[in-house]
C-alpha cells in the first residue's frame, strides 16, 4: 500500500521503479507465458549441476587438507587465498576457455562454492574427537574408504552442513551474476533483457523471485535438516519440538 | 581358564617428543606376560604411562622400543580382536546404541538383519533392552558405557583392552558395574587389561594387579589376589591386599608430590595414611 501511494505521490517514472500494480501484473503475465517459469528451470539447473560438482570436489579437498600436512600447507593455503576472490572475477577467464554458454556459468557457479566446502570439510574433518577415530579403529574399520564413509563424513557433518549452507548461498550469487553477464537462459538473463527493455517490474521480479527462492531452499531443506541433525547429534536439545 | 600366553610385553620403552624439544620417557622397560583368561590391572597414579601401555597394546601408537606380541604375533593394527573400552566410552553420536554396537559387525560384512538381531541380544546381555533405539546423549554415564561394553562383547575379541572406563562414573554405579563386568568375564572366560588409578576397583576385579611407578613409568610391584570369585568386597584377603597396594603406591605418592611442589622435606606417610578413605587413592595426585 504504501509502495503504491508512494508511487503514486511522488510520481517516479516506472522506468526507475515500477509500481505495485505492474509488478503483480508482470509476474503475471510471465508465468502466464512460462518465461519465469522458463527462466527459474534454467537457473537451477545450472545450480544443481554446479552444486553437485563443487560439493564432491570441496569433500575430496577438504578431506585432503585434512589428511595430508604436506597438502594442507600448500594447496590448502592457496585455497584460503582464493576463497577472498569473488568467483565473478574469473569469468572472464571462463569465457575466454569455455565460451558465452553454459559451462561458464557453471564453472564459476561450482567455483564459487568449491572453496568454501574445502575449508568447511577440512575443519569439519579435523574437529572429530580422536576418540571416534580409535573407537572404530578397534572395531574394525580399517583407514580407509569406509572410515571415511562411515565416521568420517558422518562425524563432520555438523560442519558440513554449515558448508553447505553458505556454499549454497556463495552459488546462488555467483549464478545470477554469470548469467548476467554470459549467456543463455536464465534468471540473470532476465535481469538483463529486462534492462535492455526498460521493463523494470520484470527486474524487480526476477530479484523478489531469487530472495523467495534462496530463502526457501535455505528454510526448507538446508535448516530443517540441520537442526534435525545437531539434535540428534546431541548438540541441541530438542525440547523446542 | 586357558594357560596359553595371550599378551606379551617385552622390554618396552616409549618416548614423546616434547614441545620445547626434549624428550620424555613416558615408559621405561616394561615388561608384562598375561596369560589367556586373566583379568590383570594396571594401577598407578595419573601419568605414570598406564594409557601409554594400552595404546600400545591397542597398536593405535607403532612408535616404541621392544616387542610386544599379541597371541603370538606382533601388533600392527588396531584391530577386533583386542577391542578398546575406553573412559569416554567413545559411542558415536549420529548413532543409536543398537547401530553403535552392530558397527562392529558391518565392518566383518555380517548381514543387516543377522547384525542387527545380535547387536539386541548383546544389548539385553548388558540390561539395555529399552534402550537401544536411543541414541548416546539420551542415555545416563553408567548406561553409556555398558553400551560401549556391549559394542565391545558382540565383537567377541580374545582380549579386553579397559583404560579407565568407570572412572568418570559415580561410586554407585560403578559398584554395579563392577559386578556386571565380573560376571561377564567369569561367563566368557576373556583376558581383560583393566587400566585404573582405584585401587578398591582395581584388587576387587583382578587376578593381578601391577602396580606402576611414575617418570618414568616402570613396573614397580606385583599383588597376586587370591581370593575366591566371585568377590566380595568384605572380604578379609581383598582387605589386606587393598593394605598393600596402598602401603606400595604410598612411596610412589610421596615422591611424585615432592617433585611436583619441589619440597624435599614433604612426608606424606607419616600424616596416618591407613585411616584415610582408602577407596580411591591415586586420583586426586
Amino acid at each position: 500500500m504504501i509502495w503504491e501511494a508512494a508511487y503514486r505521490l511522488i510520481g517516479w517514472e516506472s522506468w526507475k521503479f515500477p509500481s505495485l500494480f505492474q509488478t503483480v501484473e508482470s509476474f503475471y503475465t510471465g508465468f502466464a507465458h512460462g518465461q519465469l517459469l522458463d527462466a527459474i528451470y534454467n537457473s537451477l539447473r545450472r545450480l544443481f549441476i554446479a552444486f553437485a560438482i563443487s560439493l564432491s570436489i570441496g569433500m575430496v579437498l577438504g578431506l585432503m587438507f585434512a589428511k595430508f600436512k604436506a597438502i594442507d600447507d600448500t594447496i590448502g593455503f592457496m585455497v584460503i587465498a582464493l576463497q577472498t576472490v569473488p568467483s565473478i572475477a574469473w569469468l572472464p577467464f571462463a569465457i575466454i576457455w569455455f565460451g558465452f554458454n553454459d559451462v561458464s556459468v557453471i564453472f564459476i557457479t561450482a567455483l564459487g562454492a568449491t572453496w568454501t566446502m574445502s575449508i568447511a570439510t577440512r575443519t569439519g574433518i579435523k574437529n572429530i574427537p580422536p576418540i571416534y577415530l580409535r573407537a572404530a579403529q578397534t572395531l574394525g574399520t580399517g583407514n580407509g574408504w569406509r572410515m571415511f564413509t562411515q565416521i568420517l563424513v558422518p562425524g563432520a557433518f555438523p560442519h558440513l552442513m554449515t558448508g553447505v549452507r553458505v556454499s549454497w548461498a556463495f552459488a546462488w550469487r555467483a549464478l545470477v551474476a554469470g548469467e548476467l553477464i554470459a549467456n543463455g537462459a536464465g534468471l540473470g538473463q532476465l535481469l538483463q533483457d529486462g534492462r535492455g527493455l526498460g521493463d523494470t517490474a520484470l527486474m524487480l521480479n526476477v530479484v523478489i523471485i531469487i530472495a523467495v527462492l534462496g530463502t526457501l531452499s535455505d528454510h526448507f531443506c538446508f535448516k530443517k535438516l540441520e537442526d534435525r541433525l545437531l539434535v540428534r547429534y546431541g548438540l541441541e536439545s530438542n525440547s523446542k519440538s | 581358564m586357558g594357560f596359553n600366553t595371550m599378551i606379551v610385553i617385552d622390554h618396552v620403552s616409549k618416548q614423546f617428543q616434547q614441545r620445547d624439544g626434549n624428550r620424555f620417557k613416558a615408559i621405561d622397560d616394561v615388561s608384562i606376560t598375561i596369560k589367556e583368561g586373566e583379568f590383570v590391572s594396571l594401577l598407578g597414579p595419573s601419568g605414570c604411562g598406564k594409557s601409554t601401555i594400552l595404546n600400545l597394546i591397542a597398536g593405535f601408537d607403532r612408535q616404541f622400543d621392544g616387542t610386544i606380541k599379541v597371541s603370538g604375533e606382533s601388533v600392527k593394527a588396531p584391530g577386533p580382536d583386542r577391542v578398546v573400552v575406553f573412559q569416554e566410552h567413545g559411542l558415536f553420536p549420529w548413532m543409536t546404541v543398537l547401530e553403535n554396537v552392530a558397527f562392529g559387525l558391518k565392518q566383518q560384512g555380517v548381514g543387516k538383519k543377522e547384525r542387527l538381531e545380535r547387536a539386541r541380544e548383546q544389548i539385553r546381555y548388558v540390561h539395555l533392552g529399552k534402550f537401544a533405539d536411543r541414541y548416546p546423549h539420551e542415555l545416563s554415564g553408567g548406561m553409556k558405557q555398558r553400551a560401549a561394553i556391549a559394542r565391545a562383547l558382540i565383537m567377541n575379541p580374545k582380549i579386553l583392552l579397559m583404560d579407565e572406563p568407570f572412572a568418570a562414573l559415580d561410586e554407585q554405579t560403578r559398584l554395579v558395574l563392577h559386578k556386571e563386568l565380573e560376571d561377564i568375564w567369569m561367563k566368557t572366560g576373556k583376558t581383560i587389561l583393566f587400566i585404573t588409578h582405584n585401587i578398591r576397583e582395581a584388587v576387587m576385579l583382578s587376578d593381578r594387579v601391577l602396580v606402576m611407578s611414575t617418570r618414568p613409568g616402570t613396573i614397580k610391584k606385583e599383588f597376586v589376589v587370591q581370593a575366591a570369585r566371585p568377590r566380595d568386597s568384605a572380604d578379609p584377603l581383598i582387605h589386606h591386599v587393598e593394605r598393600s597396594v596402598m602401603d606400595c603406591l604410598a612411596d610412589e605418592m610421596e615422591k611424585v608430590i615432592k617433585e611436583e611442589m619441589d619440597d624435599d622435606n614433604y612426608s606424606f606417610k607419616k600424616n596416618d595414611f591407613h585411616n584415610r578413605d582408602i577407596s580411591d587413592m591415586g586420583g586426586g595426585i
